[in-house]
């Protein structure tokens, strides 16, 4: 350790969705690395001790180190080039490097999606069709007295959200924390988050639709055969006794994670979950909310739909934006082989996408963008290295709970920011798209954002 | 294009300087208007044509955490809409929550060159201004919701006058704001907290403090520190029958203080609570009529396609049970919260007639147009995208009556609309559309195209059909560059951010950090807005700083 | 001895902090190649802590270390994976119109590997 320390207070935790800002962190600026991250969880800890300066170029072409303006230039003739370009990833990017991906994908008339297409995309499809009672995650602090967990794992994926919003702090109306509130987990294994719960309640595997679906029915006074046991393996009795503790609390909040989006049903889950809430509006007071994870993959939702109306899997083809999941998502444009080039932002599908989409990265020109060396920068054709949001530099990221953020740099990174790279590879597609078509106006006069 | 411009042979209308369609020339130079430039400046030749200040909306829904959700919540309402883009401009969605670039291109496309986002909670400040990033050519600014603020709330209970207004202004500066908004004051706390009640009356107390109480300090409070636009309200008990009332109330707790009541038009109803309402357009326009210290906003309904998107997160809840559509409702920590869905005014409808009824009977039973600004509460009443139709309502009789014949005759039969007669002159509409509202905004470069005047210009051609013609300007100057030339996109232009900075006591801070603390998720120290959110901006001054 | 059983890829916390390492780092992949499974049914099929075992499926197979759970952990016929290139051989690409192919509850084959090979 040396003896040039600094102290960031109030610094932002990007790991997951939970984007708590009360991190102070201890910084060495001589060997530009965190070595001490107080109020972190687990994974937080993690992710400020091991985001140090790599010692890999910043940027290569199929494997050799090449110049950072050679790579741009390589990378803006592959994406004009090419017939069906996808850009995807944007997770774990700031807001205005988002900005920049998405007006690349307009000028070069491309396809543009973000991990949420493979987390909570059905949530995002599902909201479209019945909406959504939600909050921000202060309101769940303060008042809410019921808290229902289904299909997620906080205690895994999001470890402070139990002790930072919503089951022990104490609250405007919650004076006693913990003992004010009751806490309901719904899983289909009893998870690591189960002992936190007063009740766990265990879900055959791909029955989560028709539970869902029995909680309205009984919530709207209709009657459900006790056969809905053998179905689901939850009892009619459990049934009856949660549909009591949701209409008589005062304040009730329904969480839900990947276990209902990834599995069958996707967006009917979703749904049902939503409109359940909907419908518990009659009695009381009852939000919910998709627990989402990469630290700002609500902030690539909200960038999306801001300048495009939609949410993900956006296409520009026809020279303006056009949605349909399914069809413009990116492991339907690889599972199909549509796609004859990829610009992968801040997200390493190789390693964990359908093994068919994988096959057909292979086959086509890569871009990467990534902190770190991953499976997806390895098959790159080319490969940026970058520096790491919340740590080497600021920016907004959106909470969860669409809470927007500004984010504190920790320390100097010798690595350019995606925004750097994004807004050099978006000027030079625009010239290249203009001299293509003939068009001769100087970058600056138009298209200003 | 070069920084000096001449428009010559035009037909001016610029109430704030008493011109009213006399041929004469305007000259531009570095963004503002100025009394000559050099011959070789650039000429536009506006024979044939009307040159206007550029439009300002003092009410709209267009950028933050609201309009997202309601983007994202309907795929339907661009699907059918898009926008593409130009050699000039980014490519976007419409229908009525456009896109941010379509936003900011279609108000061009209307000569509209301001606009104002009405409501924004606190913690959805930066994720408006961001917006604001994207949405091309227009200024704009916003108006921070601080009426169902708790921790101030708090300080109005305990009598801690001189607090709450420290508080004001640190959140007003935290925020980038450009005044503070109610909305149904008192009525959060019902609605979150007691199982999706409401306040029903302006002397209702909650908890010891009523709706009355709450408008009372906050105009008080933002006429003590000047700014330049009042508190901007939204009454309690919007759209339900019988509310004029609570509307004459509101007002009358203003005394002769100044007072901008928002999009009046769903303010207006008579009639009892849970019947069919009637119109009370004449009792409401009358008080406006003689208290010369009342603006206010129509938010005219237009027939077609809306999405409601309020603060009134308990009125969207009660619509929801009209029609049955998809509902967002969003609950924001300590500050506010607000409700969603999609919606459509139909002809046929009694309801919906009389609302439309009722908003022209203000605007022609108006006498003064200088406080009775045009407004569809943008996308609530209708789009934006509507105003060249409802001008065209306004300035032809002919058309107003062919409308009327074709909507429910009951309805109509509840109002004076078919006894008034009037039809709104060109100079008429440029204070309702222009001057007004700048006025209204106290926004001194703007509304007018005297030296000194931001250069913020439409071009329209002088046609019969009104609709027709301000659909369509053949020019459109933005700090004196022109975006539109014949119809056609030919530049683009960032705007700036419209904010005020009102002094205050740094020492408040430490009074509201330790509420932060225990009440809020975010930390104090991350919870103000930093200025590298601004951008191009334009710091307002309030009376005091003057 | 071969059996048809559920697989649930999903998150686990020591997945998160080796991911910070580097996904290319052993500490990942040794996380992602561990398969949780009930007890009782590692007893059935045979298996021991740390032995090697095969899961396929129409759309591909990968060879995974397995680790036992108590039966009221998780429950008979449920497998728990931490997500990652294992299990991605196993995800189908067809996503039926949603952009969200069927991560979790897949259908797998669980055979024991006789010969330790990895």
């Amino acid at each position: 350790m040396s003896e040039n320390i600094k102290i960031v207070k109030n610094a932002t935790c990007t790991f997951c969705g939970c984007v708590c800002d009360d991190m102070e962190l201890t910084v060495d600026l001589d060997e530009k690395r965190i070595i001490k991250a107080k109020n972190a969880c687990v994974l937080g800890r993690a992710w400020f001790a091991e985001h140090t300066i790599g010692d890999w170029p910043v940027a290569m072409i199929d494997g050799k180190e090449v110049s950072k303006e050679e790579a741009i230039e390589e990378t803006a003739q592959t994406l004009v080039k090419a017939k069906f370009p996808i850009i995807y990833g944007l997770s774990d990017t700031t807001c205005e490097a988002q900005r920049q991906a998405v007006a690349i994908s307009d000028i070069i008339r491309g396809t543009i999606d973000t991990t949420t297409s493979v987390c909570h995309g059905p949530s995002g499809l599902a909201f479209q069709g019945v909406g959504e009672s939600t909050m921000s995650l202060g309101e769940v602090k303060n008042r809410a007295d019921l808290v229902i967990y289904w299909g997620g794992n906080p205690a895994a994926s999001h470890p402070r959200h139990f002790t930072r919003y919503t089951v022990t702090p104490k609250g405007m109306f919650i004076p006693n924390g913990r003992k004010d509130r009751t806490v309901v987990l719904v899983d289909i294994r009893k998870t690591p988050s189960a002992p936190v719960a007063d009740l766990f309640i265990q879900v055959k595997p791909g029955k989560d639709f028709e539970v869902l679906w029995a909680l309205r029915a009984l919530v709207k006074g209709k009657n459900i055969d006790p056969s809905i046991e053998e179905e689901t393996g939850v009892s009619l009795a459990t049934l009856e006794d949660l549909v009591d503790k949701m209409k008589n609390c005062r304040y009730g909040v329904l969480f839900f994670g990947m276990g209902l989006t990834m599995t069958r049903g996707r967006h009917f889950n979703s749904g049902a979950i939503m409109a359940l809430t909907t419908d518990l509006n009659e009695f009381t007071h009852f939000v919910t909310k998709p627990v989402r994870g990469h630290g700002n993959v609500t902030g690539a939702d909200n960038v999306l739909s801001w300048q495009t109306g939609y949410p993900f899997g956006v296409n520009f083809n026809r020279g303006y934006p056009r949605f349909n999941p399914g069809e413009f998502t990116t492991v339907d444009t690889l599972s199909r082989g549509d796609a004859d080039a990829a610009m992968f932002i801040a997200s390493d599908p190789a390693s964990n996408f359908p093994k068919v989409a994988i096959e057909h990265m292979k086959k086509i020109p890569v871009i990467s963008l990534d902190t770190k060396q991953t499976e997806t920068s390895n098959l790159a054709h080319v490969a940026f290295a970058t520096s790491t949001y919340g740590i080497n530099t600021g920016g907004t990221v959106y909470r969860m709970d669409d809470v927007p953020i500004t984010m504190r740099s920790a320390f100097d990174s010798p690595y350019p920011d995606d925004e750097e790279i994004l807004t050099a590879i978006k000027k030079r597609v625009q010239e290249l798209v203009w001299a293509k078509q003939g068009i001769k106006i100087a970058v600056g006069e138009a298209r200003v954002a | 294009m070069a920084a000096t411009l001449r428009i010559v042979n035009g037909k001016l209308y610029d109430p704030i300087n008493n011109i009213d369609g006399k041929v004469q020339d305007i000259c531009i130079e570095d963004g503002r208007i100025v009394d000559s430039v050099s011959d070789d400046a650039t000429r536009i030749d506006a024979q044939g044509m009307v040159v206007m200040p550029g439009g300002v909306d003092i009410h709209c829904h267009i950028a933050g955490p609201k309009v997202n959700a309601a983007r994202k919540l309907q795929p339907e309402d661009h699907r059918r809409d898009p926008h593409p883009g130009t050699p000039f401009t980014r490519s976007g969605t419409g229908g009525t929550v456009p896109s941010t670039f379509a936003t900011g291109y279609r108000y061009a496309t209307l000569g509209y060159t301001t606009a104002m986002e009405a409501a924004v909670t606190p913690i959805g400040a930066r994720h408006t201004l961001e917006e604001f990033h994207d949405t091309p050519i227009i200024d704009k600014g916003f108006y921070v919701l601080l009426g169902n603020n708790i921790f101030l709330q708090n300080l109005l209970r305990e009598g801690r006058k001189e607090e709450f207004r420290q508080a004001v202004a640190w959140w007003v500066n935290s925020t980038k704001a450009y005044t503070v908004k109610l909305v149904n004051p008192g009525g959060d706390e019902p609605w979150k907290g007691k199982k999706n009640s409401n306040v029903s009356n302006i002397d209702e107390k909650f908890d010891g403090l009523s709706p009355r109480q709450i408008i009372e300090a906050f105009i008080t409070t933002v006429n003590d520190m000047g700014f330049p636009h009042p508190a901007h309200i939204h009454c309690n008990n919007l759209g339900h029958s019988g509310n004029y009332k609570t509307t004459l109330e509101t007002m009358r707790t203003a005394g002769d203080q100044r007072a901008h009541l928002a999009h009046i038009q769903f303010h207006s109803y008579g009639g009892e609570l849970g019947k069919n309402p009637d119109s009370k357009a004449a009792e409401i326009i009358e008080y406006v009529n003689t208290h010369p210290n009342i603006t206010c906003d129509v938010g005219q309904v237009m027939f077609g396609k809306a999405t409601i998107m309020t603060a009134d997160a308990p009125l969207a809840y009660v619509l929801r049970g009209l029609t049955n559509s998809k509902w967002v409702n969003v609950d924001t920590e300590c500050e506010s919260g607000c409700g969603i869905l999609p919606f459509s005014y139909q002809e046929h409808i009694y309801m919906h007639t009389l609302q439309w009824a009722i908003g022209l009977e203000l605007f022609l039973m108006s006498k003064d147009p200088w406080r009775v600004i045009l407004s569809t509460d943008h996308p609530n009443g209708g789009s934006f995208m509507l105003y060249p139709k409802l001008i065209k309502l306004l300035m032809d009789r002919g058309f107003r009556q062919e409308e009327i014949s074709r909507v429910n005759q009951k309805a109509i039969a509840k109002t004076a609309l078919n006894d008034l007669d009037r039809e709104y002159t060109l100079y008429e509409i440029t204070i309702i559309t222009r001057a007004g509202p700048a006025k209204a905004l106290g926004l001194k470069h703007k509304g007018h195209l005297g030296p000194g005047a931001d250069a913020d210009i439409t071009i329209y051609d002088e046609m019969d059909d009104k609709e027709m013609m301000f659909n369509a300007p053949r020019y459109v100057i933005k700090s004196g560059k022109a975006i539109i030339a014949n119809h056609e996109f030919c530049g683009d232009h960032d705007g700036k951010i419209l904010h005020i900075t009102p002094a205050y006591d740094e020492k408040i801070e430490e009074v509201v950090q330790p509420f932060f603390e225990n009440y809020y998720t975010i930390e104090f120290d991350n919870y103000a807005v930093s200025d590298s959110y601004l951008h191009d901006h334009e710091i307002v001054p309030t009376a005091n700083d003057r | 001895m071969a059996e048809t059983m559920i697989l649930v890829p999903g998150r686990s916390s020591k997945q998160g902090t080796a991911l910070n390492k580097g996904k290319l780092k052993p500490e990942y992949l040794l996380v992602t190649s561990t398969l949780e499974m009930n007890s009782d049914d590692m007893q059935r099929l045979g298996l021991e802590e740390g032995d090697s075992v095969r899961l396929s499926n129409e759309v591909g197979e990968t060879v995974v270390t397995c680790k036992g759970r108590k039966p009221e952990d998780l429950p008979s016929g449920i497998l728990f994976i931490a997500y990652g290139p294992p299990s991605s051989q196993l995800m189908d690409g067809d996503t039926a119109g949603t952009g969200m192919p069927i991560s979790k509850n897949i259908e797998v084959l669980v055979e024991k590997v006789t010969v330790k090979n990895i």
